[in-house]
């Protein structure tokens, strides 16, 4: 097929306002970026879509498979941009990735090997790193956690497209940007472009639990964790922890105002709420950056109704 | 009695001092989580909600079959079965190589 038409569907999304922030600090505005209308259904599009460019143009495949971990969004993203553009993808990913994951990157034709989810995801990361180094004929090593391409995505698309749908609502950029880190693309190029825009943007990283975590984001607290190569840490102000089950509260209550979202969507909220009253921010923006149906075999919406 | 072994995610190994696996007799699923309750105290709050289930996005495994779709807690457990917790989330969980990288609170990147 014709991949420019998918390609050129990634990013560009919508920024929606959520008017729940003001139950908790009045003053504020908050906008988020629905990820979700990608045509992968996840802001890892972008990223994907930009490594996998940058490698074309390079021609660094040689013909060989590209290869990359993932804990599923990504992954899906690989697996669907490889189909469109005739690349063959190997992608690592833990056993427990959540079976929508899997089964569509299977559907796309993509190569899986599957590891023990006992091990964690840290674990696929350093397998992948390991049938890169030992099979250097058969496999070209994308490497989201260090590849600059992801970032700069994220720089030039996600930041961007932030600044230019804020100015006619705020006159420029917000108060505060809320993300995670799951590879550091997001926050590191988001959080980079908003401070040229404007040196004291407030850029917050929303830090889970270490168990049982919420997909996508890295508790990033204790020695021995892999610290993406690409994040820039200096661009984080402050780190505010959140459980997963406040990210799921707020997940069911954005449901109600016709957001389907996943977890780390709802732990952004609930993160924006908190320092829009700790700081008294006038804007604070973030990203929702999956749907709530990768969900639904977790069982994360067979709950009472909050 | 059952012999059981119970396998722990990386996340948790800091309750288990690094251990992977925690050998553990009992007649149930309710049983062994109790048990490793009591040999490595502060494990099961990570695990169990306040009505002694699994919590959400967490699964508890017996051999292949996960005990939601058995009979839960009450699931009786064999000579030999292995007991195993997973967290339904595979992305942003780290590995600890071992006690030394757990932080026993989970609180100390707080701001």
């Amino acid at each position: 097929m014709d991949a420019v038409p998918l390609i050129a569907a990634i990013g560009n999304t919508p920024l929606v306002e959520l008017a729940l922030i003001r139950e908790v600090a009045p003053r504020a505005r908050l906008f988020a970026k629905l990820e979700s209308v990608n045509p992968g259904g996840s802001i890892k599009d972008r990223a994907v879509a930009r490594m996998l460019r940058d490698a074309l143009v390079r021609g660094v495949l040689g013909g060989r498979r590209l290869l990359d971990s993932s804990s599923g969004n990504a992954g899906i993203s690989y697996a669907m941009l490889g189909a469109a553009l005739g690349v063959p993808v190997t992608l690592v990913v833990p056993g427990n990735a959540s079976a929508e994951r899997l089964d569509r990157i299977r559907a796309h034709g993509a190569e899986l090997i599957i590891t023990d989810p006992l091990e964690g995801y840290d674990f696929a990361l350093r397998e992948a790193a390991r049938l890169a180094r030992d099979h250097p004929e058969r496999y070209w090593y994308c490497d989201q956690y260090s590849n600059p391409g992801n970032w700069r995505a994220h720089y030039d698309g996600t930041g961007a497209e932030l600044l230019s749908q804020l100015a006619p609502l705020l006159g420029g950029a917000p108060d505060a940007f809320v993300a995670g880190v799951g590879t550091g693309g997001t926050i590191t190029g988001v959080g980079r472009r908003l401070k040229e825009a404007r040196r004291d943007v407030r850029v917050v990283a929303a830090i889970p639990d270490t168990f049982p975590g919420i997909e996508g984001l890295k508790p990033l607290g204790a020695p021995g964790d892999i610290v993406p190569a690409i994040l820039d840490e200096t661009v984080i102000d402050e780190r505010v922890a959140v459980s997963m089950d406040d990210a799921l509260a707020m997940c069911r209550r954005l449901a109600r105002e016709g957001l389907f979202v996943g977890p780390s969507a709802g732990a952004f909220v609930h993160v924006a709420c908190q320092i829009a009253l700790r700081h008294g921010c006038a804007s604070v923006a973030t990203v929702l950056p999956d749907t709530g149906e990768r969900y639904i075999s977790t069982g994360m919406w067979q709950v009472r109704q909050a | 009695m059952s012999h059981i072994v119970i396998r722990i995610p990386t996340p948790l190994r800091g309750h288990t001092a690094g251990a992977d696996e925690v050998p553990v007799e009992a007649r149930s699923v309710g049983e062994a989580l109790a048990r490793l309750g009591e040999l490595h105290p502060g494990i099961l709050e990570r695990v169990l909600d306040g009505d002694g289930q699994p919590r959400q996005f967490v699964n508890i495994f017996l051999g292949s079959g996960n005990v939601r779709a058995l009979d839960g807690m009450n699931t009786p457990v064999r000579d030999g079965d292995v007991l195993a917790i997973i967290p339904a989330v595979a992305g942003g969980g780290h590995e600890s190589g071992g006690c030394k990288t757990e932080s026993p609170s989970g609180t100390d990147y707080r701001a």
